[in-house]
Order: C-alpha cells, then structure tokens, then sequence
C-alpha cells in the first residue's frame, strides 16, 4: 500500500478544495491519520473505496473523540535589557490561548481485496455545542451503522445521512452523552457499604448522620420488609 | 398451633407433638404432618425458575440445569419461558438501567408466592460497574429479594446452596398467625411501580418501599 502523505497527495490532486491533513501520532504505534474535512468526507470515503490501489473495502470501526476546550500556556523566555546598565535579566514570558473544543469520529479502514489497511481517517465537528454534524459514512461502508449509533448516544455526534440515527445503548428519552469528559453521572450513590475510596466519599455526602457515629449506637432499621 | 409459633422449630410438626416423637411414631408407621408442612414441603421441591439471564452469571446457572450440576435434584430444573408460570426469578447479571423497568414488569407478572434470588455481585449492589452511569445498583432498589449470592460470578454450587437456603425459608413459612408468610397477608403488596425512562436517570431512582438499607456505620472518632 502507498503510504498515508502519497493517499493525501493524490486526494488533494484529485479533489481542489478539500482540504485533507495527516495527524501523525508521535506515540511508538506510530499510527498516522488523516484528517478529511467535513463537506467532502462523502466523496472522499467513495474514493477511498472504489480506488482500484486501495480499495478501503472494510471499516472494522468507528468511534468518537471529545477533545474538550483547553486552555494552553506558552512560556517563551525573553531576555530584557537592564537600564542601570547591568546584565541583560531572562524573564518568563506566558501567553495563554485558548485551544477551541471539539467532537471527533475516527474510522478505521481496511482493504478485504487488497489484504491491506489499516487506513485511519478521521472528521472534526466546528464545535462541542451546537455545530456537531458530521456526514455519515454508513452509505459508504455498511457496517459503521451501529457504531455511527453508538458514537451519537455516546458523544452526540449528528451524522447527516444515517438511514436510522437512534440511541443504541442508552434508552431514547436520555439528555445526556455519557463518554463527554464534561459529562456529570447520576449521584445514586446513597448507601455503599465498601471500603472504596472514590465510591465512599460520593456515599458519605448522602448520610445524614455525622461521621463520628458511635457503632453501637447506630439505629439498625430493619433491611428486609 | 399456637406455642408451635412461639417456639420456631425448623419442620413444624403438627400439634404440641416434638420431632423426636413424631420420629418415634414414624418408626411404628405412622406418619404425623400438617398441611402447613405438606405444603411446604411440596412448594419447596417444585421451584420452577424463571428462564432468564442478564450476563455472565447467567452462564453459570445454565450450567447449575446441566448434569453435572443437575438443580433437578432439588426440583428447580423447570426454567419457565413466561413469568406466569415461574415461582422464582434468580437476577443472573447485570441489571443496566435501561433492563430494569424490564425486570420489575416480570416480577410484577409472576404470580404468588413468588422468590427472588440476586445472583451476583451486579444484581447486588451493581459489583464491578457501581461507578458507571447506566448500571443499576442493585436490583433490591425495585424489588425485594429473599437470597442474595455473593461472587463474580458464582458457581453453580454457589446458586445450588443459594437454593437449599431458599428451601429452608419456604419450609420455615407460615400460613396463619402473626407471622405468616409474605404471599399470605393481603397488606404485603406482590406488585411494584415500575421505573420509568428519565432524562439523566431512572425515575425514581429507587422504591423507597421496598429498598430500606441500614444506616451505614462509620467508624467512631477517626471518621
């Protein structure tokens, strides 16, 4: 198989507008991306598809991303000139710039035909709020259809042009996006008899009785009815 | 009868008459019960099981019904297809939050007398999943369970001895007087509400009815 800059290249000669970036992944796997954008993913994942050298005929996933809003701050050192004539003084100077946030499907293809693959591409949403439409690709390859499902109810992603964008695990009436790293669970946690850190503290804002309860003195309802 | 239900004896003998006479005369060839007893007896050997299972638990009982494990000996191999004619629902998994309602509604349509059994750290108290958004901790939040068996998941002899402690408690019931039994008082209700589908969660997150857990104890003055 060509390799991910030779596909961009050719994708960028092939269709004038579109723009199409590689996101290198700097970890050991080393496993680059591509990042097509969204008005001409649908014709870019055609190409990828029926292209007689890489016939990207099968997508064995899909699954989203949440890159939330992040604050970013760049120290840059900045040598300052000292009246009184001494040496020059370094100082830190910090700049802070805010990183927009956003919601991202990440597609894993391969080629049956070809015995090639994987090929990674990946769509970006404008933002994590109300501009969260991405262009489906399950018209292209059949089997993104659930997992297309499960990354609406999971991340809220809207996919235009999913034959049946429903929830697929959470039930129909369900506000939320469970997978959003803003995303704040049920606090059923009033009675954890578990010695667990994590799970204890939420339980122990639900008891009424102050932590210094003496054991004995502890009323014992009775449990069963 | 009546010191018969003072004194709780394991098999309640008919009369003020002792097992150990009554063993006597079983010796002689007479054979002394009750219909309290006879009936108890009979509703402990037929616990027909209602046919379902949530997750991996659920594999561990389908080998509890095989014959290796064989539940026949206890007479609970009849794992019905419909809740109807089931008498008891063993939890086997998981209970995620959008499942539940489900499980309620089958409990509600199984008739008197009726047993639950919670099989599994996840039909207890949620086990590995607790912290996770859609997995409901424990299935007691919305009906009332008479054996609960700890394990991850448990062995086919852990729910065979979770079935001999059920027997013993459908042996213990009474059918009259003060103390009698759950199915037999019009007051105990068999049916619970239902949870309904809410925005964030189940709504009620619980039946305060039915779920009434001790007051936790916390350790006195280190906190």
């Amino acid at each position: 198989m060509e390799a991910l800059d030779q596909i961009r290249d050719r994708l960028l000669a092939r269709f004038s507008g579109a723009s199409v970036a590689l996101v290198t992944n700097p970890g050991p796997a080393a496993e680059h991306s591509l990042l097509l954008d969204p008005a001409h993913a649908r014709e870019i994942a055609l190409f990828l598809r029926d292209d007689s050298a890489l016939q990207l005929d099968y997508c064995s996933n899909a699954t989203g991303i949440d890159w939330p809003e992040k604050e970013i701050v760049e120290t840059k050192k900045v040598s300052v000139l000292d009246p009184a004539g001494g040496p020059a003084k370094i100082t830190e100077e910090k700049t802070k710039r805010v990183e927009p946030g956003c919601l991202e499907a990440v597609y894993h293809l391969y080629s049956m035909a070809l015995r090639h693959g994987p090929v990674v591409i990946r769509m970006r949403t404008a933002n994590r709020s109300d501009k969260v439409n991405l262009p489906s690709l399950t018209p292209v390859w059949r089997s993104c259809d659930f997992q297309e499902r499960e990354i609406f109810d999971l991340y809220g992603i809207v996919f235009d042009g999913h034959p049946d964008l429903r929830r697929l695990l959470m039930w129909d009436e369900f506000k939320d996006h469970p997978m959003r790293k803003d995303y704040v669970d049920p606090d059923d946690f009033e009675w954890e008899p578990t010695p667990h850190a994590g799970v204890l503290d939420r339980a122990k804002m639900h008891y009424s009785a102050p932590a210094t309860l003496a054991v004995s003195a502890a009323p014992q309802p009775e449990v069963k009815p | 009868m009546s010191d018969a239900i003072d004194k709780p004896v394991p098999f309640p003998a008919a009369g003020n008459i002792s097992d150990a006479e009554r063993e006597e005369l079983r010796r002689h060839g007479i054979l002394m019960t009750s219909l309290e007893e006879l009936y108890n007896w009979g509703r402990s050997n037929s616990i027909w099981p209602l046919q379902f299972g949530l997750a991996c638990c659920a594999i561990e009982m389908i080998a509890a019904a095989t014959a290796r494990f064989d539940i026949a000996r206890f007479g609970a191999e009849i794992f019905r297809p419909s809740p109807r004619q089931a008498d008891l629902m063993i939890v086997s998994g998981t209970v995620t939050k959008k499942m539940a309602p489900q499980v309620v509604r089958l409990w509600n349509q199984m008739p008197e007398p009726k047993y639950c059994i919670a099989m599994g750290a996840c039909a207890i108290s949620g086990g590995p999943f607790k912290q996770g958004y859609n997995v409901l901790k424990g299935i007691d939040r919305f009906i009332p369970v008479d054996i609960y068996i700890p394990g991850c998941p448990p062995r086919p002899e852990a729910l065979l001895n979770g079935l001999m402690e059920l027997q013993k408690q459908i042996q213990g019931e009474r059918l009259t007087g003060p103390d009698a039994a759950r199915h037999t008082r019009p007051d105990m209700p068999s049916e619970f509400s239902v949870p309904s589908y809410g925005e964030h969660d189940l709504q009620p997150t619980k039946n305060a009815e039915v779920w009434k857990p001790a007051t936790p104890l916390t350790r006195s003055g280190k906190g």
